[in-house]
């Protein structure tokens, strides 16, 4: 230890002992002044307090939300269609929570400041009132029902079917990280066993090269994107349980290992475009992991870029089949003799997604 | 009424009998202070072990504060202190996630729910219902004793070679079920398991008795509506816990299973380090159902009795009588209730089917009604009241409002849609520390303040009190305030450092704020320890039988009683504890039979 160290606790217990002290002493003096006049003097001083505690309360309150709202991304418009609902849906409880929790907090610093002990009054014998109780049960039921209905009704537009022309792409956690996995031409994602996983030999997520489909799906190292074109992430974990969190389209979704489960959303600005609206030329839409899953799950992150139909295109373009990958020879020779019929398995064992509770 | 012209005994009998309480048999220093079966010791054996726990699982969130604080600085005595688990001064990603798994386990179980239901069932329910003691005291010693076991197996983990449990307190597999997966699922993890079903069955054991003695073992007059609040709040405490326990207990022993056995409850198509798993069929899903049949009620198991506490205490310094009494026992039937029907909301986005989601809304949502008429009924018992500003009241004041603000936090958690952008974010530590945390915190420092003089026959100190409370209400909402506003931003917690992350990486400056304001919050609580201690020994005698002029019946016993806690006869009850500032009477003790020309409410 250092000689601050050593110098901040003693400052420290030297305080403890002061506060300690003045406390010992108070009670001394009461004893002296008298029990009652004491209390009295002390009931005044706590009862200010709380008007006291109202008010800052409140300024700070007001103070930190000055210094903070830019940093959230209420101020942000949504990068998704569903996150906008969820914007809306965020704005009406704020609002409705917001009244209540100003009211009842005035009320209650009020009422402790207003109905401290005096000589002179006396307090209000007043048992019940069910007129009131059914009052107080009555509104808040209505002002719940009221959340719930939107709530639902937007979580089901949320959770429901994707749209028949969705982008199918997986999305695979492991500790650290995120593996991206792209139909191909074919628009079919080629079936997988988790037994079949074998990094060294060019085949990190298990795909069955028995099945065609699988020939030419693509593995890059980043998530793409097409601005206003709904897209379906079909979400797997091989180890623990992650999660595909992405705030600034308002989603989230677990990747559980031997249940996959999917999410689909439309994604509304481009990451150029994000760039400007955030005006932080850094700005990326960043995936993070919000499941905990081992000692570096602070540092599991993937990044989306989402862009342009032009500009996906000629980079889906770029990408090479894993199956190449897997296969340096004679990949295409093994390809042409392996039955068709196999590709239709995979779109069973991933397309029910959000129904997938098995 | 009958019992109108009913002599009070036990008013009339503990004046005479004061002197002379020394009737029990002898006791050794052994059977009275360490294996007691006095309702009353075991209550502070619970209290003082709570402390102990509590000081270990604040000193814990004050360590991993200090790495989220200061992520970029190094502090050498934390190597001196914690070895490798600190190297280079810094803390480490594994020891950060076992502190931050290690803090949510003690402060959720032992802490909040052994501490504070062991401590004020044990004391309150004897006392308040007119008994002797419980009804099975050696029963009631078994369920400190399993406690302490299960206390010293989770304190061994802290001194093995790999560390404590480490995937959070909620501890899902498969990462808590595969010792590959991380340091602290390897034996700490077993140690953890082994430690929580010892705590399960001390849990058991307490609240079967609390039941039982609830029921069986009231004096006479004692009606179930004549008793007070913090009894009906224990009740439905106990009985939540008879419930839900067994399942997480279940839960844990598949776990088990999975991890020593080579069973697939929880296990299936696993790649782990490229190693291929045999494991097939499982459902990692299984065993949140099977945790948070367990994890919700026991917010509320850890709510509840504070609840009961808080209504008491207020009523008493208001001057007043509770307001609602019957709507208090109602709403409180209606949260356990409901307890047991909200767990998956802690699941909408598991992929669980969205149409089971929407009715685990409904129900959540359900639950934010008994919890208003609650807070309304709080906030009418202090209007027009004539208020004393106890250390004991002036908590119950930062309850109420501690629970507003956390309780309402909850309906934007508890609605689904909200849920799936806020969902383990700093949104949710700020929600459940404030409602569940905090809130109950300030509920069990309202109750030990109170009860104090009745558990040592001392004061505690007054400024000390004052000073404690208003540290800790300001250092609260410093803490946990702009986390809400960490959490609008997605930030995810359980996070070790953010610095890497450009959506996150500006609050930097706030969490050094938040970790300043916790470790001030966590040295006031030193002054508390500090004023608690002190007091048992050195505290203002108390000289009065009734310091706080309370109408129930603990304080018509001795100022320090014996075993059996009246020296005479128990007093009968007549009325409803709740007779304050009725007919111009400041007081009416329950003892006192009620006159002819008294008003009927």
């Amino acid at each position: 230890m250092t000689w601050t160290e050593y110098f901040v606790i003693i400052i420290g217990v030297l305080i403890f002992v002061v506060i300690f002290q003045i406390a010992k002493a108070s009670e001394y003096v009461s004893v002296l002044k008298g029990e009652k006049k004491a209390f009295q003097q002390n009931n005044r001083i706590n009862a200010f307090l709380m008007l006291v505690f109202l008010v800052l309360g409140l300024a700070a309150a007001w103070w930190c939300n000055k210094l903070l709202y830019k940093k959230t991304l209420l101020w942000l418009p949504s990068a998704s269609e569903h996150g906008e609902k969820i914007d809306t849906m965020m704005w009406i409880t704020i609002a409705i929570t917001g009244i209540v929790f100003f009211v009842t907090q005035i009320l209650l610093f009020w009422f402790a400041y207003k109905y401290q002990a005096t000589e002179k009054r006396k307090a209000h014998y007043y048992p019940h009132n069910n007129k009131l109780e059914l009052l107080w049960t009555a509104v808040p039921a209505i002002a719940l029902t009221v959340l719930v209905s939107f709530g639902l009704y937007y979580w089901y537009k949320i959770t429901g079917d994707a749209p028949k022309d969705a982008m199918e792409v997986e999305i695979t956690g492991h500790q650290f990280g995120w593996e991206y996995r792209y139909p191909g031409k074919d628009g079919v994602l080629g079936r997988q066993h988790y037994r079949l996983t074998d990094a060294a030999k060019g085949n990190p997520l298990g795909q069955d090269w028995n099945d065609v489909a699988n020939h030419d799906d693509l593995h890059p190292s980043e998530l793409h994107l097409v601005v206003d074109k709904p897209v379906k992430l079909i979400i797997r974990s091989q180890d623990v349980i992650h999660d595909v969190g992405l705030p600034h389209f308002r989603l989230k979704m677990d990747a559980v290992p031997g249940t996959p489960t999917t999410m689909w959303f439309t994604p509304k600005h481009t990451t150029a475009k994000m760039k400007e609206l955030t005006g932080n030329e850094n700005f990326v839409y960043e995936i993070s992991c919000d499941q905990m899953c081992g000692s570096g799950h602070y540092s599991m992150k993937g990044t989306i870029v989402v862009e342009t139909q032009e500009e996906f295109d000629k980079w889906i373009n770029s990408q090479k089949p894993q199956y190449v990958t897997a296969h340096p020879d004679g990949a295409v020779a093994v390809a042409a003799t392996v039955a068709p019929a196999a590709a239709d398995s995979v779109k069973a064992a991933a397309g029910t997604g959000p129904k997938s509770e098995h | 009424m009958s019992n109108e012209i009913a002599v009070q005994h036990g008013v009339a009998s503990h004046e005479v009998h004061e002197h002379h309480d020394g009737h029990h048999h002898h006791e050794t220093f052994i059977t009275k202070y360490v294996f007691s079966q006095d309702h009353k010791m075991i209550a502070k054996q619970f209290l003082i072990t709570g402390i102990i726990w509590a000081i270990i699982g604040g000193l814990m969130s004050v360590l991993f504060r200090i790495q989220l604080g200061y992520p970029e600085a190094t502090f050498p005595w934390l190597e001196d202190i914690f070895g490798h688990w600190a190297k280079d001064g810094k803390i480490q990603p594994e020891f950060f996630y076992a502190l931050g798994t290690m803090h949510g386990t003690i402060l959720v179980f032992f802490v909040l729910t052994a501490g504070l239901s062991g401590t004020f069932a044990n004391l309150l329910i004897p006392y308040q219902i007119g008994a002797r003691d419980m009804a099975s005291p050696f029963m009631n010693m078994l369920s400190y004793w399993f406690f302490v076991l299960a206390s010293i197996i989770l304190l061994s983990s802290l001194f093995v070679q790999t560390g404590p449990a480490s995937g959070g307190w909620t501890v899902y597999p498969p990462l808590s079920a595969l010792g590959d997966a991380s340091q602290g699922s390897k034996i700490g993890m077993d140690l953890w398991l082994v430690s929580l079903a010892m705590f399960v069955v001390s849990s058991l054991l307490g609240g079967l008795n609390y039941v039982s003695t609830i029921l069986n073992m009231r004096t006479k007059g004692m009606t179930m509506t004549r008793m007070p609040l913090t009894i009906w709040a224990l009740l439905f405490t106990a009985i939540l816990g008879l419930l839900s326990f067994p399942v997480l207990f279940s839960g844990f022993i598949l776990l088990l299973f999975d991890r020593h056995l080579g069973t697939s409850f929880y296990l299936s198509d696993i790649v782990l380090g490229g190693n291929i798993l045999p494991n097939e069929g499982g459902s990692p899903i299984l065993y949140q159902h099977l945790f948070w049949f367990l994890g919700h009620p026991e917010v509320y198991i850890i709510i509840l009795p504070t609840m009961g506490l808080v209504s008491e205490v207020m009523s008493i310094n208001a001057r007043k009588p509770i307001f609602g009494y019957m709507a208090m026992i109602a709403s409180m039937f209606a949260i356990a209730l409901l307890a047991f029907l909200v767990w998956a909301h802690h699941m909408f986005v598991t992929g669980m089917n969205p149409f089971l989601g929407s009715v685990f809304v409904l129900l959540t949502l359900l639950i934010a009604v008994p919890s208003a008429i609650k807070v309304f009924n709080w906030l009418t018992t202090l209007w027009r009241g004539n208020i004393r500003f106890t250390p004991g009241m002036l908590f119950c004041v930062g309850f109420v409002s501690m629970f507003i603000s956390g309780g309402l936090t909850g309906i934007f958690v508890g609605n689904s849609t909200l849920d799936i952008h806020l969902h383990d974010t700093y949104f949710v530590i700020a929600h459940f520390h404030i409602v569940m945390g905090v809130s109950a915190f300030m509920g069990m420092f309202a109750g030990v303040y109170h009860w104090f003089p009745k558990m040592y026959g001392r004061y505690m100190n007054n400024t000390l009190g004052y000073i404690h409370f208003w540290v800790t209400l300001i250092c609260a909402y410093v803490i946990f305030w702009p986390m809400h506003y960490e959490g609008f931003a997605g930030m995810p917690r359980r996070y070790y450092d953010y610095s890497g992350w450009e959506s996150f990486k500006h609050f930097v400056e706030l969490n050094r704020v938040i970790s300043f304001a916790a470790i001030v919050s966590f040295l006031v609580q030193l002054l508390f320890v500090f004023n608690f201690f002190y007091s048992i020994f050195k505290g203002r005698k108390v000289t009065t039988l009734n310091p706080w002029n309370a109408n129930t019946l603990e304080w018509t016993t001795p100022i320090n009683p014996g075993h059996g806690n009246w020296p005479g006869e128990i007093p009968e009850v007549h009325r409803w504890a709740y007779d304050y500032g009725k007919d111009g009477k400041d007081f009416i003790p329950q003892t006192e039979p009620v006159s002819k020309d008294e008003s009927t409410h």
